[in-house]
């Protein structure tokens, strides 16, 4: 029987694993390859040369420059985001007033009409949400400038996305915008799985909205919370920045390198400069961090599972 | 979901593994996601010396270039401001003048990822439009030995005129521009585009005013402007690199031609010229008396221009692709014209009138091509007067054909860079830092410092400081291929 069920389990996994490796696996090993050649990736002809890319790297103000905007994102939008996505999923599901005769457990006025909009930038592609918040950002005639002056604000005229210091949390506050919406849902799935009986122990204990969450759905809740770290801070190091940072800052890469982040600064190194080589160079300290920040959340995530 | 997801089956020992394995998944996610690296490599290179290349031809006095008239040829064109018809015009005249040939065109905005592959495999087409946001590298492609020489075609005689040879037929600055390193001649730019000074002559006649040649002048036009509600100036501010559209030839006209060309060829100190600093100043200034669109630093192109044609503000540094780009947002009364840069005052080293022009779209011939001397005969095709007739009147903009503009009837900005060049005669610079260092103008100079400067954030002292070092880190560095002015 337990012979059996591995050569079964096997069979199965062969197919995908091998397509892992083919396609996910098989590059990276190249580009580690590559991160040690003077490859320009405009001709097929390059030689070996040691370390050099990676004695460059550690020269190279903009890369750590880079790397420091890339961990701020790593490690700001999740906490803002997730911490968000859980109030407003609290408050969609469980933080509602609690009515004589009504559940125990709801949410406040109007919350499934919340729950679709919270949703809605979700549905939206990256580059146009991106697109979208340039136009909002413009200090002219942009959406916010004009409000402030529309509310008698026509001292407070930010140039955002062309100020250093405004720059960076300009592009932030884009990412958490369009991501926030698909952790509620995630999180009022979770809250839903959660059985009323708790919450009803918890309410004839006399516990309030902030004990109920804090002692309550948070600990329940706990695993998702994780993924959903591990997830926001992989989009925060990737895809997801390197579109807004592109479409969107000055240069791009932000006045004075002030929103440059690695996946950028990759893309700028290999297609603008044809240094495909000193690219994956950046690569590869990219795959570390990513790899660390996953480890480190994993880590400190653990916990004992609560069954219930 | 099989019964092991469940999640209340916890009491009978086997552990339910439903969140857990979301947990495992968005790990193995994250090495999915990280793929930045793993598409550089997806061009993997596998080295090869490519396919056959096709025969040489007869050389008559009708084909000089010995084009072999049955071998195939493949013209990949940029699909980008100029549109692909001028293109498709030229390969219906290849193929009428070699009738078995069968031309494979094709167009396209993603020339990088489109022909990355194809150079690494040996097989490139043979002739491509190398532009726009995706170009390739063009100092990487020569110093890899991946282009054609163009000198046969420069050499040969001209589609019009068998008399003349095609180098003798076109404009100043040209053949110079597709050098890169000694003689060869690597790329043929197509287009031609006038830098400077761009604004509505209507407005400037509203304020009673001349465009200003001296720097006193321009503060006291943008004085007026400023009474009447207008800025002075705006610009790309996210893009501060078209700053140097006016500025470059500014420094050229106040310091003469060889400040330019020691900037160029990154010689030390070459920043630290007084005519640099005096230039720099007097934009400066701009910012200091407020005669900047307020908000400028934040706006990309269109946004500034799109500002500019609703007269917010007068004066803008652009080239001429800004006709057609701006075209709907420009009103029909506008009167667009370009203008050569505003100098200091009377003791600049070169007269007013001096002014950018370069060339653009650059086309090239690779050297792996299967039917190299079938992509010059078809650039042979474009460069004559008809072809270059045809792309003026269709999209607006010059060629790199000394001519061909008699006889057409010429937009408004078309007509006055016309003129600006007629104005300038032989007084045209051509700064290379864009196309040699792109790091360097683009995010270094222009982002680094001058967007900073003209933000106020930084001293026109400081900036200048600062691009020194951007320059002589850019000479220093050896992974960066150095060019000199011939």
């Amino acid at each position: 029987m337990q012979h059996g069920k591995y050569r079964f389990v096997v069979g199965f996994l062969a197919l995908p694993l091998g397509l892992y490796a083919l396609f996910v696996v098989w590059p990276f090993i190249q580009s580690i390859y590559y991160s040690f050649t003077d490859w320009t990736g405009l001709s097929p002809e390059f030689t070996m040369v040691g370390l050099d890319n990676y004695r460059r790297m550690l020269n190279d103000e903009i890369f750590w420059k880079s790397l420091q905007h890339s961990l701020m994102f790593a490690v700001v939008l999740p906490l803002v985001t997730l911490g968000l996505a859980l109030f407003f999923a609290f408050m969609i599901n469980v933080g509602g007033p609690r009515r004589r005769g009504g559940p125990v457990v709801s949410g406040v006025r109007g919350s499934s009409f919340y729950k679709i909009v919270y949703f809605f930038p979700q549905v939206l592609s990256i580059a146009i949400v991106a697109l979208l918040f340039a136009f909002a950002y413009n200090p002219d005639s942009g959406a916010i400038n004009s409000l402030l002056r529309g509310i008698g604000l026509d001292s407070v005229q930010p140039l955002w996305l062309g100020d250093p210091s405004l720059a960076l949390w300009c592009v932030m506050a884009v990412l958490v915008w369009s991501t926030v919406g698909f952790f509620v849902v995630l999180f009022s799935a979770g809250m839903a799985s959660i059985p009323t009986d708790l919450y009803e122990a918890a309410l004839l204990d006399g516990a309030g909205r902030a004990t109920t969450f804090f002692r309550i759905t948070l600990p329940l809740l706990w695993d998702t919370v994780q993924s959903g770290w591990v997830y926001m801070g992989i989009l925060a190091l990737g895809a997801e920045s390197f579109a807004v940072v592109q479409i969107m800052t000055t240069g791009p890469g932000g006045p004075d390198y002030s929103t440059t982040v690695l996946v950028l600064y990759v893309y700028q190194k290999a297609f603008r400069d044809g240094q495909a080589a000193y690219a994956t160079t950046i690569g590869v300290a990219l795959l570390v961090v990513t790899l660390a920040f996953a480890a480190v959340v994993m880590r400190l995530g653990r916990r004992e599972r609560l069954e219930y | 979901m099989g019964p092991t997801s469940a999640e209340y089956n916890g009491t009978d020992g086997t552990r339910g593994v439903g969140r857990r394995d979301l947990i495992r998944r968005s790990a193995a996610l994250g090495l999915l996601s990280v793929p930045t690296m793993s598409f550089l490599s997806a061009c993997a290179s596998s080295g090869g010396d490519g396919g056959e290349k096709a025969k040489a031809g007869k050389k008559t006095a009708k084909n000089p270039l010995a084009v072999n008239d049955s071998a195939p040829m493949e013209f990949v064109v940029f699909n980008g401001g100029f549109g692909t018809e001028y293109a498709e015009d030229a390969v219906k005249l290849y193929e009428k003048d070699f009738p078995k040939v069968k031309v494979t065109f094709s167009a396209t905005q993603k020339i990088q990822s489109t022909l990355q592959p194809r150079f690494n495999q040996g097989t490139p087409p043979d002739l491509i439009d190398n532009s726009g946001a995706e170009q390739m590298d063009m100092g990487v492609l020569a110093s890899k030995k991946q282009l054609t020489d163009l000198t046969p075609l420069l050499d040969a005689p001209s589609y019009d005129d068998p008399a003349k040879k095609v180098r003798d037929t076109l404009r100043p600055g040209i053949v110079e521009m597709g050098q890169l390193d000694g003689d060869p001649v690597w790329i043929m730019y197509y287009a031609y585009t006038v830098y400077g000074v761009w604004y509505s002559k209507k407005a400037l006649d509203g304020l009673d005013e001349q465009y200003p040649e001296t720097w006193d002048q321009m503060l006291a036009v943008c004085a007026k402007a400023k009474k009447k509600g207008m800025a002075g100036w705006t610009y790309a501010g996210k893009y501060p690199y078209y700053l140097p559209f006016s500025l470059y030839p500014m420094i050229g006209k106040v310091g003469g031609r060889q400040v330019l060309d020691a900037i160029d060829n990154l010689e030390p100190n070459a920043w630290k010229n007084p005519a640099v600093k005096a230039c720099f100043e007097a934009y400066y200034e701009l910012y200091k008396k407020g005669y900047v669109l307020k908000g400028t630093p934040g706006l990309d192109h269109i946004q500034s221009q799109t500002a500019w044609a609703e007269g917010k503000a007068l004066f803008i540094p652009n080239g001429s692709w800004v006709e057609n780009e701006s075209a709907n947002v420009i009103p029909k009364d506008f009167d667009l014209t370009v203008s050569a840069p505003t100098g200091l005052d009377a003791s600049d080293a070169m007269p007013f009138g001096t002014i950018w022009a370069s060339g653009g779209e650059p086309f090239i011939v690779p050297a792996k091509a299967a039917n190299a001397p079938g992509g010059m005969e078809q650039l042979r095709i474009m460069l004559s007067e008809a072809s270059s007739k045809n792309f003026t009147t269709k999209v607006k903009s010059l060629t790199a054909y000394n001519g061909g503009t008699t006889g057409i009837t010429l937009t408004p900005g078309l007509k006055s860079g016309v003129a600006a060049l007629k104005k300038a005669g032989s007084n045209v610079v051509n700064p290379r830092l864009q196309d040699w260092y792109v790091q360097l103008q683009k995010e270094q100079i222009g982002v680094g410092a001058l967007g900073e400067m003209m933000a106020g954030r930084m001293t026109p002292a400081e900036a200048v400081k600062k691009i020194q070092a951007f320059a002589d880190a850019t000479a220093k560095d050896s992974s960066i291929k150095h060019y000199k002015h011939q």
